[in-house]
């Protein structure tokens, strides 16, 4: 079919609202932005060590060039602001955020009756969580819901344990800059047995040009305990790059249930260099649900250690590059224990010149038993210049353990939007139905609203695809 | 001889090239200038290192120029390799190296000859074809990572088969080139280079054995495979290197129009052997088919390295690599199809399957795509996995004993790819070499 050309509606979902910041570290990242950052925030000393062993590590680590894209070296650290805060204190009823935070939400297309099944909102805007609401039936079950700075002075016994040991500051250079100037993200634990019966959600925003955003969320589900959390991102069209760099920690212990769910779709201009993994202890559950739309460059491999017999590990991933981005996204799975199972399902689309590449790593080391990987990477071409790579890596050792990796690429066939076209779609129509039937079979895992949301998106990019 | 102090011995040693050099003043300038070149393109480039993407898993500790140096002239030693050299008997033709030395050459028959088959020593091609040698001599791209290897080998070749098959030439039976090592502590650098002009069809094995299972060697070995439009070009690698051995092998294969080239490595020797494996799909309609068995045991590790670059459109390759892992072995598969965006309508598939039959075996593999056309179809899968106890007692429940149907079942595995090689009267042959790793004959 003739795709030369290719008109994307750009600026739709684009919104952005003057800025007025209290805080503000200036540009650039020095031990004086850490101490800016440790002030403002009151923490504790060992924090502000932690924040200046961090910096130490990401000067010293090299951009990963050797495999990543040299796309890297566009971004001037220099150049980014690693701390802005606005006058707002955490929110704790709707009534308290300040008006133009919720003229956000309303253009982020939340639907007022939908919030009310949001077992806790928090919402960041900027750094700082700007609403924060815990319903009171999750937090009479003795489910801890707030931001990350709030979570390490007020919980310091749960949060000490368990902060920056699933991913070491030293783990890549981008984790080492989070641990230097994090802030925002979630806190959140869940006592034993305790099933949280809504997701718990947050929604994530940058609204300063050239300003970083580096969440630290860290979860932890006790024994026996059930938890999803949504993180849904946006962020408006800046003219500069922009830095996103995330660690997000999660520890399931015996028995416990994760699902974390991401749709990603920053704007044009992010880089989005986030580092994820997860602890399973024996018998629990992580599954990570992670569907990136936007962004310039996305380096996201999200991973679970499987760390206690019977432990099992997911990732479902889909990612959508149009022209101009590259979603570099993959999984790791790290079996450390007998009768572990991980499953990767991995769907990427490509869209004009945008360019998709899946990443994975599976390990099982010699002394285990039993445990068992799937992975499946399938990659759409629209364009006749679209691009995809595929690189994993899977070492076996052991007894009774079996691999199996499977990757296609394919392209959207002639025939069925020919097939669509004679019952009166539009080429564009056709094509998003496709793409849409292409990810069915993965979004049919997901929560409702989230597919929903996920359709509108991939409709959202498809527009003028063809032509 | 007198073995050398193998602390002071190295591959990198000046005085070892010069001494390469002497003896072959003679040989066309063009070509000592190349070997020049090389050599201090050698010098130059930095020993692998895992930063490398190409040397990502790879046991780059073990890689080592020290210990080696080139081989002196062995009688005795040639004449028992040269006795040995009975496999794949029914041939068109027969060039035996021992140490690096020509130790026999078959000539093609009269009637081949007559009609311009060319198959004889590389150093003699030299001298007697210098405008295909300069052509076609290591002129294909070193893009697996063994640059500085593939450096050495021309500085340092001078044993090898240089076969042309001529326009419309279809030539039924093999030509088999075997290269020993008969030394301990030396390095060989075999080379095989096959011209097929179009129409032509033609089939080369080599034999790449030792004398002896516990020499310790270094070897650099070199195979390129030029298919012109429509030829047929199959290849067969039989790779015996002693227990002790340090290998690598640089194979390269140019398709052009409607063209098929059909190659099999059959891995069982050495220490640490690495292989690199490059097809490219240059004209349209033509075929690759790339197939490897490997059967690892003790602490032996095999690396491979593949890539299936797609230049033109409506072409295909096909790869198959399995490998079956006793004891403490450990396999590398790492394999990549590379698509142009010129190359619409590729079909490409890549596969790697890996029998662990021991629990402190290890099996890595890394299957990967670089897909930049959108009219392809390409996938690949890559699975590890054991005998399940369920086909064993299948078979039992049969009145099948376990230790036969264990090795029914192993191969099985393994016969999938001889299979696919077709070939029945080569593969029968192979059939022994890989019962002959299992401790059976």
């Amino acid at each position: 079919m003739d795709t030369t050309a290719i008109d994307i509606e750009k600026d739709s979902g684009n919104f952005l609202y003057p800025e007025k910041h209290r805080y503000d570290a200036g540009l650039g990242l020095t031990e004086k932005t850490l101490d800016y950052i440790s002030n403002v925030k009151e923490e504790p000393d060992w924090i502000r060590d932690f924040r200046k062993n961090g910096l130490r590590v990401f000067q010293d680590k090299p951009l990963p060039t050797h495999w990543a894209t040299e796309d890297l070296k566009a971004i001037n650290f220099d150049a980014i602001r690693y701390y802005l805060a606005g006058d707002r204190k955490a929110s704790r009823t709707w009534d308290e955020v300040p008006d133009d935070v919720k003229q956000t939400f309303e253009r982020l297309g939340i639907p007022e009756n939908e919030r009310k099944f949001l077992a806790g909102v928090e919402a960041q805007f900027d750094s700082e969580a700007a609403y924060s609401n815990i319903k009171d039936t999750v937090a009479k079950q003795g489910v801890i819901f707030v931001g990350s700075t709030e979570g390490l002075k007020e919980h310091p016994e749960i949060f000490r344990k368990w902060f920056g040991k699933v991913i070491p500051t030293n783990d890549n250079k981008f984790s080492a800059l989070n641990s230097a100037c994090f802030s925002g993200g979630s806190f959140i634990y869940v006592p034993p047995g305790v099933k949280v019966s809504h997701p718990l959600q947050a929604y994530f925003r940058i609204n300063a040009q050239n300003f970083g955003q580096f969440e630290r969320t860290l979860i932890i589900a006790d024994e026996g305990s059930e938890v999803t959390y949504m993180e849904g991102c946006t962020a408006p069209k800046f003219d500069t790059a922009t830095l996103h760099s995330a660690v997000v920690e999660l520890v399931a212990l015996k028995g416990a249930k994760i699902q974390y769910i991401t749709v990603q779709n920053w704007s044009s201009n992010v880089f989005n260099l986030v580092t994820k993994r997860a602890i399973a202890h024996e018998e629990a559950e992580v599954k990570w649900i992670d569907c990136n739309i936007g962004s310039r460059l996305t380096m996201k491999y999200p991973g679970v250690i499987l760390k206690g017999r019977k432990a099992r590990g997911e990732v479902l991933s889909i990612a959508l590059a149009n022209d101009g981005q590259h979603q570099d996204t993959g999984a790791k799975m790290v079996h450390a224990a007998d009768e572990t199972t991980s499953n990767i399902i991995a769907k990427s689309i490509s869209v004009g010149k945008g360019r998709s590449t899946y990443r994975g790593l599976v390990n099982i080391p010699k002394h285990l038993k039993g445990c068992k990987n799937n992975t499946e990477c399938d990659a759409l071409l629209i364009n006749t210049n679209s691009r995809t790579d595929t690189y994993p890596a899977i070492s076996v050792r052991g007894d009774g353990n079996s691999v199996q990796h499977e990757a296609s690429v394919s392209k959207v066939s002639a025939e069925q939007i020919f097939y669509m076209q004679q019952r009166g779609m539009t080429e564009g129509q056709a094509m998003s139905l496709s793409v849409n039937g292409f990810v069915n079979d993965l979004t049919r895992y997901f929560p409702m609203e989230y597919s929903v949301e996920l359709k509108r998106l991939i409709d959202l990019e498809m527009e003028g695809s063809v032509g | 001889m007198e073995p050398t102090n193998t602390a002071q011995t190295t591959l990198a040693d000046p005085e070892l090239f010069d001494r390469h050099l002497s003896g072959r003043e003679n040989l066309p300038a063009w070509w000592l200038e190349r070997k020049k070149e090389a050599w201090k393109r050698f010098l130059d480039l930095p020993m692998p290192n895992r930063k490398n993407e190409e040397w990502r898993f790879a046991n780059v500790n073990a890689i080592t120029l020290d210990g080696f140096s080139l081989p002196e002239p062995d009688p005795a030693a040639e004449a028992e390799a040269l006795e040995q050299s009975t496999d794949f008997a029914d041939h068109a033709g027969r060039l035996v190296f021992v140490n690096d030395r020509l130790a026999a050459h078959d000539p093609v028959g009269e009637e081949l000859a007559a009609r311009g088959v060319i198959w004889m020593p590389l150093e003699q091609a030299v001298a007697e074809h210098p405008d295909l040698l300069r052509r076609h001599f290591m002129a294909q791209p070193i893009e697996l990572g063994s640059g500085k290897f593939s450096a050495l080998h021309t500085a340092l070749c001078s044993a090898g088969g240089f076969l042309y098959v001529p326009k419309g030439v279809e030539i039924e039976k093999p030509l088999v080139a075997f290269h020993w090592t008969a030394s301990d502590q030396t390095a060989v650098f075999p080379h095989s280079l096959v011209i097929a002009d179009p129409a032509s069809k033609v089939t080369l094995i080599d034999c790449h054995y030792s004398t002896e299972g516990q020499t310790r060697n270094f070897i650099t070995g070199v195979n390129d495979l030029y298919a012109g439009e429509g030829a047929n070009l199959a290849y067969l690698g039989v790779q015996k290197w002693s227990r002790r051995s340090l290998a690598f092998q640089l194979n390269s294969t140019q398709a052009m129009r409607d063209s098929t080239v059909t190659s099999l490595n059959l891995n069982l020797g050495g220490k640490l052997a690495r292989s690199e494996n490059h097809s490219q799909a240059m004209g349209e309609g033509c075929r690759n088919e790339m197939l490897s068995l490997t059967v690892a045991n003790g602490n032996q590790e095999f690396d491979q390295r593949t890539l299936q670059t797609h230049l033109a459109p409506n072409t295909t390759s096909d790869l198959l690599y399995k490998n079956a892992l006793l004891d403490e072995a450990r396999t590398l598969f790492s394999g990549l199809i590379r698509v142009a965006h010129e190359a619409q309508r590729t079909d490409a598939y890549q596969t790697n399957r890996n029998l662990l039959l021991n629990p402190a075996a290890e099996a890595n593999s890394l299957p990967g795509l670089e897909i930049l056309a959108n009219d392809v179809k390409c996938s690949h899968g890559a699975t590890t996995g054991q005998i399940e106890p369920e086909q064993i007692f299948y078979l039992a429940a049969r009145g099948i004993p376990r230790e036969v149907a264990h090795e029914l079942l192993v191969f099985g595995f393994l016969d999938e790819v001889l299979e696919k090689f077709g070939r029945e009267n080569l593969a029968e042959e192979l059939r022994a070499h890989i019962r002959g790793k299992f401790g059976r004959s």
